[in-house]
């Protein structure tokens, strides 16, 4: 290796500075969740699991679980469906405007979320005049859903090339047979992974939710937003919170695995 | 390279659709474009020009109804009151500590993932980078609140001491809760690199600083860049984190969310600031590749 | 074989998209009539019975206002399941409102006018609502919530906005609000203030008092030189603000922490601090008066729970229930007979419940016009100009 030894030691530490970082306030969540303290005191004078039976018992927190599940599992599918078309239409096609294509599907993403989440209401309101309801949530959150599926299936589309499509073609297969078991297999990991990013972005959604949501739906965001001052709240969206964190390792695992098996081997 | 399949070769007999698809190969695009793209443009694209045709309206003042007549009254305010300049300063120049700051905690934690760590330890550093982007947002803006709080770890280890809610604690929040969107690019970019360089540097006599400089960030630095799209969105978007470790702070997002409340017109065109700033920051850094790092 | 032909088609469909959609937005009318400066009220039509009810029923109230005490045994007893919205400010119920998403809207004088103008709410029919029968009569067809004889709401409750301080943190007993203007310097950094552009009449009322020479006559009627000078008073407090507050548990919270130590609050706000075992505070309606609220009950005209909605109305001031809410909430209730039922037996005493006299001094919120509410002449700043002032004061 290039590294010194020192040069080694100094990067491990800034890495492990970089981590304490990135978990110091998850560890103060996880704390204030056995807190017997209302309001956070430091240090806890004591921990206790009763907050944790009282979450588990509070309706709010269970609806709002409900409706990010719904709003999640629409928005992913319809960003499955739409992502992969464009990623397609993108890779396998050469056309004039592809890149002005890749440009829009950024866009959902790249501008700020109130930007968003105003032109959406805006136009549920006053263009279409519908009501709120779980479909205007699911629109919104799949609007950005959909370049997290094209970014994923557009990269693994690049990397594994049309060669063995191709070869399935001149075999004699149809255009279907040859998605079927040919494209699909290889596009299996991304679709899971770009899938599970969506869901994730879906899942702690606030900004746009907060304009498209009916009265009557609350998301869990949307939940934790209106309980995170109430003095007898705060300990409850603790424990949501840390149950959340300790339950995403699996899916955020998953797409790991997924997309590291069929990466490049450094070279 | 074409999809249609060699001349001579029987396709009508299985599969009828098939057939008739592998034909027709703009037929096929078009249908594959069509709702992505109908969602895209017409769905998404559609209400933000509508939003923005609406920056051209008013509301009338009492009962604060939009009146469908076209003015430049809204473009008028935001262009010469000098409270819109100064917030959007402020808020350029929050994003900027922020992205710096994410910049140099991200580097070092990136290389060592992609060139120091082991394989094994590569893959559980990523699971351990993305995890908190799955902890709420809004409890991770408040548990620096708590953080920060004067009975708080912080005030606690500085013996009440701790800086008040304002743009420094503000700062600290949004730099941490954008950090593994920086990760993520520069790692990917790392992992992009050839190693086979640094050895050939090292050959050629050069030290790690120098391979560094010379070498690892001209190649990084799209992914650097591509990291950087998303902080600076970010913060230009944010308004929530404001209300909650920013104490009385004001950023763009802040005056966009709550002139949306009653002057949605006025709003709009508030809105078209971090619009701009973000299309035009896109643009740039499409030339130095990093949209395809993102 | 590679195609030769350009395919220009998805450029060009967006552009055509992107101008079809935006010429259809932008004449496609918006719903609600497009209110004249306030001389017409629109035409909407009244209720003459109250049906079965809906089985739902969807509000927006201020925090505190329908809390499970008294709402689950209206929802027992009409089968209406409530929805509720908690809108921190005004501004956010008229906002809210006028999505024609909610049923009503428990609204502040500021917006009560508004809502009538705008024609987002419809006039009540009093004879449909029993208890209305013997509610303070200097609630009833008041200038904030009727229009030419005619209610538009059933009255809720009253109070003041009052200055509230920690004493652990803050030294004697205070009874001006110089401790938020003047004197905010002696707590730098941890002064507190309500987070809408209403806020400043609490600073003209204080200007009132003690810069005469002003002639400022009522916190809503200010002209130019009035708000600048209030303004100007704001813009100096702001150094010394922690934190603004519109969500009433951000103040709770910042008070329990020590991050914010005095400031302007509601009794339900110090109610549950009080409640909690980290602070205590105390408060006080200063000796320069103070600003307040006076709360309607209206509903909405694209109310599609109406029925549900007028049992509500006639719910929320029977006696026990407008006492319960009065007691939660700390504030005066409407209902006359409310005051045998308060927990509390000098509740009603020590609100000034049926002192009309007391109620009249209170300066109750409304909408500034530039024609001056107190009818001073038309030379009046409006709320579009003091909130823009408000963003100002916040930087």
């Amino acid at each position: 290796m290039f590294l010194t030894a020192r040069a080694r030691m100094a990067i491990r530490i800034l890495a492990f500075i970089g981590l304490a970082f990135l978990y110091l306030p998850l560890g103060i969540v996880v704390m204030n969740a056995f807190n017997t303290s209302q309001t956070f005191e430091f240090p806890p004078p004591g921990f206790t699991t009763k907050w944790w039976n009282i979450a588990a018992d509070d309706q709010g927190a269970r609806d709002g679980l409900i409706a990010s599940l719904k709003a999640g599992l629409g928005a992913t599918a319809i960003a499955l469906v739409l992502g992969t078309m464009a990623a397609f239409a993108v890779q396998r096609y050469k056309f004039f405007g592809r890149s002005t294509i890749s440009f829009l599907v950024v866009l959902p993403i790249a501008l700020p979320g109130i930007v968003t989440g105003i032109a959406l209401k805006n136009a549920f309101t006053e263009v279409l005049a519908i009501d709120f309801s779980i479909w205007t949530i699911i629109i919104g959150h799949a609007t950005f859903c959909v370049v997290i599926v094209f970014n994923n299936v557009q990269a693994r589309l690049r990397r594994t090339g049309s060669s063995l499509e191709q070869a399935s073609a001149d075999l004699g297969a149809t255009g279907w047979q040859t998605f079927r078991y040919v494209t699909f297999p290889q596009l299996r990991g991304a679709l899971l992974a770009g899938a599970l990013l969506a869901f994730g972005l879906s899942f702690d959604e606030i900004v746009v939710t907060n304009f498209t949501a009916p009265a009557d739906v609350q998301t869990l965001p949307l939940w934790i937003f209106g309980n995170l001052f109430r003095p007898n709240q705060a300990p409850i969206v603790n424990v949501v919170a840390a149950v959340l964190i300790v339950v995403a390792v699996v899916p955020v695992w998953i797409a790991q695995k997924l997309t590291d098996d069929a990466a490049g081997s450094r070279f | 390279m074409s999809d249609a399949p060699p001349a001579g070769r029987k396709t009508g007999r299985r599969g009828g659709v098939s057939a008739f698809f592998a034909s027709k190969r703009r037929l096929r695009l078009g249908l594959l474009l069509a709702p992505p793209m109908t969602w895209l443009v017409v769905v998404y694209l559609g209400s933000i020009v509508a939003m923005f045709v609406s920056a051209f309206w008013t509301v009338d003042s009492f009962t604060e109804n939009v009146v469908h007549q076209f003015s430049t009254v809204n473009f008028h305010t935001v262009f010469t009151e000098p409270l819109y300049r100064k917030i959007a300063l402020r808020t350029l120049g929050i994003a900027l500590a922020v992205t710096a700051i994410d910049v140099l905690v991200a580097f070092p934690l990136a290389f060592y993932m992609s060139v120091v760590a082991s394989r094994r330890l590569r893959n559980l550093l990523v699971v351990a980078v993305l995890t908190p982007l799955w902890a709420s947002y809004l409890v991770k803006a408040f548990a620096w609140r708590t953080l920060f709080a004067p009975d708080g770890p912080i005030g606690w280890v500085t013996g009440g001491h701790g800086p008040d809610y304002g743009k420094a604690t503000l700062v600290v929040t949004l730099a941490y809760m954008w950090l593994p969107y920086m990760v993520i690019p520069i790692y990917a970019g790392f992992e992009r690199m050839p190693k086979s360089l640094f050895e050939a540097s090292a050959d050629l006599g050069a030290g790690a600083v120098r391979t560094v400089r010379a070498i690892v960030l001209p190649l990084v630095f799209p992914a650097i860049a591509a990291g950087s799209i998303f902080t600076f969105s970010l913060t230009l978007g944010d308004y929530i984190a404001v209300g909650i470790v920013g104490g009385k702070t004001q950023l763009i997002a802040n005056v966009i969310s709550e002139d949306v409340v009653l002057n949605q017109p006025l709003a709009a065109t508030v809105a078209l600031i971090p619009l701009v700033a973000i299309v035009l920051y896109l643009v740039a850094m499409r030339r130095t590749g990093a949209l395809e790092n993102v | 074989m590679r195609t030769k032909r350009s395919r220009r088609m998805p450029t060009a469909l967006v552009a055509a998209s992107l101008l079809a959609v935006g010429v259809l937005a932008a004449c496609s009318s918006s719903g609600g009539s497009s209110g004249t400066q306030g001389r017409n009220v629109p035409d909407v039509p009244m209720a003459t019975s109250v049906g079965k009810g809906e089985g739902e029923l969807n509000l927006i109230v201020w925090a505190g206002y329908a809390e499970k005490q008294w709402v689950k045994p209206f929802e027992d007893k009409t089968g209406c399941q409530v929805n509720v919205k908690i809108g921190n400010t005004s501004d956010e119920m008229v906002s809210l409102m006028k999505t024609g998403q909610y049923d009503g809207v428990s609204a502040s004088g500021d917006a009560t006018l508004r809502l009538i103008y705008g024609g987002d709410v419809a006039p009540v029919n009093t004879d449909l609502v029993p208890n209305y029968a013997t509610v303070s009569d200097f609630l009833k067809d008041g200038n904030w919530n009727s229009v030419n004889g005619q209610m538009y709401g059933i009255p809720h409750g009253w109070g003041a906005n009052l200055l509230m301080w920690n004493p652990a943190k803050v030294k004697g007993n205070l009874d001006s609000w110089s401790a938020v203007f003047d004197k905010s310097s002696d707590y730098a950094g941890k002064v507190t203030a309500y987070d809408s552009p209403i806020y400043i009449a609490d600073a003209a009322l204080y200007l009132m008092k003690t810069q005469p020479d002003l002639g400022i006559k009522d916190p809503y009627s200010l002209t130019e030189k009035q708000l600048d000078a209030a303004v100007g008073l704001l813009k100096d407090q702001n150094k010394n603000v922690s934190e603004y507050w519109a969500l009433y548990t951000k103040e709770v919270q910042a008070f329990n922490q020590g991050t914010s130590v005095v400031g302007t609050t509601w009794q339900v706000i110090a109610n549950v601090i009080n409640g909690g075992s980290k602070a205590t505070v105390k408060t006080v309606l200063p000796k320069e008066g103070a600003t307040g609220w006076s709360d309607t009950w209206m509903i909405s005209s694209q109310a599609k729970h109406p029925n549900c909605m007028y049992k509500w109305m006639d719910w929320i001031i029977t006696p026990k229930a407008n006492a319960q809410v009065a007691e939660y909430f700390g504030e005066a209730p409407a209902q006359t007979k409310a005051c045998d039922q308060t927990v509390d037996k000098k509740f009603c005493d020590t609100y000034s419940a049926l002192d009309a006299d007391f109620a009249s001094r209170i300066h109750y919120w409304t909408t500034p016009q530039t024609q001056c509410v107190d009818g001073s002449g038309d030379n009046c700043t409006d709320y579009a100009e003091w909130t823009q002032k408000w963003q100002e004061v916040k930087g």
